[in-house]
């Protein structure tokens, strides 16, 4: 998933082609068809979520076009005007932080950051967790078993133990943030795959692709993983914001983003401190996570409301 | 049931066994070891403290003289704190963890559990769109930023409530108030919504189609029939919400100044505390273990499809 | 549901009498925000300033400290020293441990052995290697009988030093030496210092010790000293969050906090009147260059890099509270050591020492075809990322083919790599472990080891501190330990950044509290303003 396809597109409209053309299934195809038109209108009809993309779509230009074209560049420190609140004078609109550096211009760029996370991250999540829980679910038996086991394992390794031990062996830097991330946030995702592919191998087209001579991997790639793809679609977008709300939690502690890269939660670890003195330097990173983090959850309802066959 | 709680006790062996493992080598991989401080300790002093701790050993060795020591429920010396043993140090976190954690699931259960109801039954009104705002606030404000603001707001500048701690060396529900409130709210959020989808699902179910066709008063048709059917999602949530606030708590602990395991494990790790780490490590996997195992009992219990 | 947010709302207001004060006048209790939870409450055994915090009220060594952390007699009334300044004999007081029993030499000559002994993990054991015998006891090569001290008598305690150490009074204050019940060791082990076993000689004892959240202590009625001891109880609480430990000062549940952020000294001064105290502190902050490693080399590169640092901005803008630009090692106000020494450069102007920068990194062989990258690794921790921050922007600013790159890593991982020599430039501070210039000098030395962080290594250096290990006279020692610092700056093995101050946080209501450069605060010279 791109950063673009989520600001420029409703997602379901990106995800179609990939709906399953399903030459050995002739019940899927058209079924498939009319459930994506039908989710798309009932998206449309929703103004939250509507209303949520447009101001994520502007969100993710400003992260991905601001930090080039705004006036000052984010790692500038202006030793004369350190710590001052937002002005209109010099263009510090959002003023600048501890160092005198422009907070717009960490705000921009902290909002990519996270995006960044949160996108890769769940991205990750997603091609182990769809592939974990398919095979696991389509296999059935002791594979299944022994599969959904190292998931059960890896559920009672305390998620912030395993991060900071990776970030503490490999030192922090972000592309190990999203690995580590991603690898925690799989596991939700291959159990809500694996349910759905246990119900769906029961299908008659399954059985007819079997039957045809489709080998278990064509079957799992062709069949299984395109038609999971409502569920993973929802809660890869609420995955996002869990996402950027974890990497804050690690900025708290110090493991996260460092120094001179920023992302939000670094933002909003460092303003929490600072509130007393320099308020804006917590409220304004906080409105831009809070809103970005809001949008998300509302065009994650959204999806689902529009994906969910019970709700119509 | 039984056949259930035996066949995941005889699981739960291997799953216990192969965090012990993944958490001691993970832990021996990270760069920099328990004294390593501002301070270098001289080669020889480096030397016989390692030695005093085993440390100076191959890996594998350290491992089976680990395991040898857990097995008669040692958990041995803790690394950094050195007047205390492990099995000290997590009797003296073990209860402010599980009364913070408890209370906070509770609150979160009840608040969450009556909000969603609430919400749910007056659906796409006005309530339902601020209970539902609200909620999406309690996702969207880490705790990070909500603690300190609590602590601002009623501590500091109301003189409501104390801004953390216990009172002096006992509990007082005082305050416990921000902490708990504090380390809820996400739940609350996230229990309230989970809660309304269910409802709304279950009161279009045909089994309560048919109760009210029946004729009963709508107040028995929710209790009775929606609510047990609509509780289920929540039943299935409780493993995450447990580990959620499990993982919250150190953010909480370290703002309301609390003595639980959240922060003893995080510091620990920081400072390469290995035995104490370890320790809090497998606290942790049995009493999620435990707790899942519970949760699915509850499952079993309030599901009639699953419960023949 | 309203209903129950009712009764929570009355219980609140019914409980907020009891609210914990942080100072309480009648019954004399002190509620201390301490900076973090100690690791041991052994004094063989503690390491760290807020371990000394509190471990410095429950003993009293041969010398101790009054108001203003200025050594006074002890447990040892008075002292003798040889013609050769290399045996000391100090006469022990008539005192009590806390269970009745006398405090002999024997105990003196019990817990310095304990420190030294090859099988007790004292980290901090290097401190007393002034000690004859000392560090080959350590290392298991000599038997504990041969370490320099020896109880002549219940009264009499007998040290033979390797050197001789005109600093050996305000050593002996130090928490490693100080006497443990022999009685009461030997029966318990190391499970003596436990709240249910724990006997002291000082003006407090140990009640209660809850791991990460407080140790509680009361006043030891066998003190020597009792009669004149005010406050009756002792909580010191670990505040990690230090943002959070300056709300509960707010809300008047701390009377103390040993540290606060600098940035807030402003908005603190007008919020908590009378509260914030700053004072020169023993701490230098400072970077080390890698000598081991190229290009640090080379002495250019190093010079350049340190004449680049605008100090004035650090200490005023980020550090603040008080903090001033170091161009020097050691910091002010060691006791007979005035007028240290200084880097050359120190008058001149920021602008001006770029470009003598610049061009000096152009001799170095750097330039627009061979641009210098490097790394500075950090703490990841407040102040320290910050500052760096600062610093790769100063050294940007010497030339745009000067890239450094910052590497920021937690405390642990960082001294590791430090003191396995795995970096360029990597940031650090140092506070003396008593006052005198000797403990920051030896940092350089070659025979330091792991210590000295920058490798430095310069036989000349090493000489003079040879000779400053030698000598008696007073005046003579703070000329050769002047030399020396001179050396040492004159070759920059290291940047000195800031000199620190202490920062706290006191309920002007207590009296007895005197700000010194070691930041050592009895709680037995402390009382409340009626």
């Amino acid at each position: 998933m791109s950063v673009d396809a989520v600001g420029e597109a409703p997602p379901p409209q990106s995800v179609q082609p990939a709906a399953p053309p399903a030459p050995a299934g002739p019940a899927p195809a058209p079924r498939g068809r009319s459930l994506w038109d039908d989710a798309r209108r009932r998206l449309r009809r929703n103004p939250a979520a509507m209303i949520s993309l447009v101001v994520l779509g502007v969100l993710v230009a400003a992260a991905l076009f601001g930090p080039a074209h705004w006036v000052h560049p984010v790692d500038t420190l202006y030793r004369d005007r350190v710590a001052i609140p937002p002005t209109l004078e010099n263009a510090h609109w959002f003023g600048t932080d501890a160092q005198g550096r422009d907070l717009m211009a960490r705000v921009l760029f902290g909002l990519g950051v996270s995006l960044l996370v949160g996108l890769v991250a769940t991205a990750v999540a997603l091609a182990i967790g769809v592939l974990w829980g398919a095979v696991a679910g389509y296999a059935g038996g002791v594979t299944d078993m022994v599969m959904m086991r190292v998931v059960d394992v890896l559920y009672t390794i305390p998620f912030i133990f395993f991060v900071i031990l990776l970030m503490a062996t490999f030192g922090s830097n972000i592309v190990l943030i999203f690995v580590a991330i991603g690898a925690v946030e799989w596991l939700t995702m291959a159990r809500i795959v694996r349910g759905q592919a246990m119900a769906l191998k029961r299908k008659e087209f399954i059985e007819a692709a079997r039957a045809s001579g489709a080998s278990p991997l064509q079957i799992i790639t062709r069949h299984i993983a395109p038609n999971v793809v409502g569920p993973v679609i929802i809660y890869a977008t609420l995955n996002v914001p869990v996402v950027i709300l974890a990497e804050s939690f690690l900025s708290f502690l110090g493991l996260g983003v460092q120094e001179p890269l920023t992302s939000l939660g670094q933002l909003i670890a460092t303003g929490a401190r600072e509130m007393e003195r320099a308020p804006w330097l917590l409220v304004i990173p906080a409105l831009v996570m809070f809103a970005t983090l809001l949008c998300l959850n509302f065009l994650g309802d959204g999806l689902r409301d529009a994906l969910d066959p019970k709700d119509r | 049931m039984v056949e259930l709680v035996a066949r995941r006790l005889m699981v739960a062996v291997p799953t216990m066994l192969a965090v012990i493992l993944a958490a001691f080598f993970l832990m021996r991989a990270a760069p920099g070891g328990p004294f390593d401080a501002e301070r270098a300790l001289p080669p020889e002093i480096l030397l016989r403290v390692e030695q005093a701790y085993g440390l100076d050993l191959p890996v594998h060795q350290q491992l089976f003289a680990y395991l040898g020591d857990l097995v008669t429920g040692d958990f041995g010396p803790s690394l950094k704190y050195k007047d205390k043993s492990v099995a000290d140090i997590i009797a003296e976190g073990l209860p402010t963890s599980l009364l913070i954690g408890s209370a906070s699931i509770v609150l979160a259960l009840g608040v969450g559990v009556g909000l969603g109801v609430w919400a749910a039954l007056r659906q796409n009104r006005a309530q339902d769109y601020s209970v539902m705002g609200v909620a999406l606030i309690g996702v969207c404000v880490p705790p990070l930023v909500m603690g300190p603001l609590l602590q601002l707001l009623f501590g500091v500048q109301l003189h409501w409530l104390p801004t953390g701690g216990l009172q002096r060396d006992r509990y007082a529900i005082q305050h416990l108030i921000l902490p708990v409130v504090t380390l809820a709210l996400p739940q609350i959020a996230v229990i309230s919504r989970l809660m309304r989808a269910a409802m709304i699902d279950a009161l279009r179910s045909n089994a309560i189609r048919t109760a009210r066709a029946k004729g009963l008063p709508e107040a028995a048709v929710i209790v009775r029939h929606a609510l047990p059917v609509a509780l289920l999602p929540i039943v299935s949530y409780l493993g995450p919400a447990v580990a959620g606030v499990l993982t919250g708590s150190f953010v909480i602990e370290r703002v309301f100044q609390l003595p639980g395991l959240g922060s003893q494990f995080v510091v620990g790790a920081l400072q390469r505390d290995y035995t104490l780490v370890m320790g809090v490590v497998i606290l942790y996997a049995a009493l999620i273990i435990a707790l899942n195992l519970a949760a699915d009992l509850l499952y079993r219990v309030l599901d009639p499809r699953v419960r023949g | 549901m309203r209903a129950t947010l009712l009764a929570v709302f009355a219980l609140t207001l019914a409980a907020c009498g009891e609210i914990q004060r942080g100072l309480d006048p009648e019954q004399k209790i002190l509620e201390i925000g301490n900076a973090a939870e100690p690791l041991s409450l052994d004094p063989a055994k503690a390491s760290g300033e807020w371990e000394n915090n509190i471990v410095g009220n429950m003993f009293v060594g041969l010398t101790t400290e009054d108001e203003r952390a200025q050594i006074i007699p002890g447990m040892a009334t008075h002292w003798e020293i040889s013609e050769d300044g290399l045996t000391w004999t100090f006469f022990l007081r008539d005192a009590l441990w806390s269970d009745g029993r006398p405090v002999t030499a024997y105990d003196f000559e019990f817990a310095l052995r304990r420190v030294l002994d090859p099988d007790t993990i004292a980290e901090y054991a290097a401190i007393l290697y002034p000690l004859r015998n000392a560090e080959a006891v350590k290392a298991g090569k000599l038997p504990l009988s041969a370490l320099g001290v020896r109880a002549l008598d219940e009264r009499t305690l007998e040290l033979r030093l390797a050197h001789p150490a005109p600093y050996l009074p305000g050593l002996l204050k130090h928490y490693t030496a100080y006497p443990v019940p022999k009685h009461v060791v030997e029966e318990w082990g190391d499970a003596w210092i436990h709240p249910s076993h724990v006997v002291v000689n000082g003006p407090y004892t140990l009640v209660k010790w809850w791991s990460n959240y407080m140790v509680h202590l009361r006043k030891n009625p066998l003190f020597y000293d009792a009669d004149a001891v005010c406050l009756n109880q002792l909580y010191f609480y670990p505040t990690a969050d230090v943002d959070a430990g300056v709300r509960r000062v707010e809300a008047g549940e701390l009377a103390w906090l040993t540290r606060f952020p600098g940035q807030k000294t402003e908005l603190l001064r007008e919020r908590l009147p009378g509260f914030v105290r700053i004072a020169p502190f023993m701490l230098t902050q400072f970077y080390s260059f890698n000598t081991t490693r190229k290009p640090f080399d080379d002495a250019r590169v190093r010079r350049a890099l340190s004449m680049a640092i605008d100090r004035e901005f650090l200490a005023e803008k980020i550090y603040r509270a008080g903090h001033q630009p170091a161009y020097q090692l050691v910091p002010d106000g060691m006791p007979g050591y005035t007028q240290g020494g200084k880097l050359d450069w120190a008058q001149v102007p920021v602008g001006r020492r770029r470009a003598e920068a610049r061009a000096l990194l152009e001799q170095a062989g750097f330039g627009p075809q061979k641009p210098f990258r490097f790394s500075l690794a950090h703490r990841n921790s407040d102040d320290n990322a910050r500052v760096a921050v600062v610093v790769q922007a100063d050294w940007r600013a010497i030339a745009p083919w000067v890239q450094p790159e910052l590497r920021g890593t937690e405390t642990q991982i960082h001294y590791a790599n430090m003191r396995a020599k795995n970096f360029d430039v990597g940031d650090g501070g140092w506070i003396g472990d008593y006052a005198d210039a000797q403990t920051y000098l030896y940092l350089l030395q070659t025979s330091t080891g792991p210590q000295n962080w920058s490798g430095y290594s310069n036989p000349a250096y090493d000489a003079l501190m040879g000779q400053v290990n030698q000598e008696r006279d007073p005046a003579r020692r703070a000329a050769l330990m002047r030399a020396a610092e001179q050396m040492a700056l004159d070759d920059n093995p290291i940047a000195p950044i800031a000199r620190g101050t202490s920062k706290t946080l006191l309920d002007p209501r207590i009296t007895g509290f005197s700000d010194n450069i070691e930041n050592i605060h009895r709680a037995r010279w402390m009382c409340v303003r009626a």
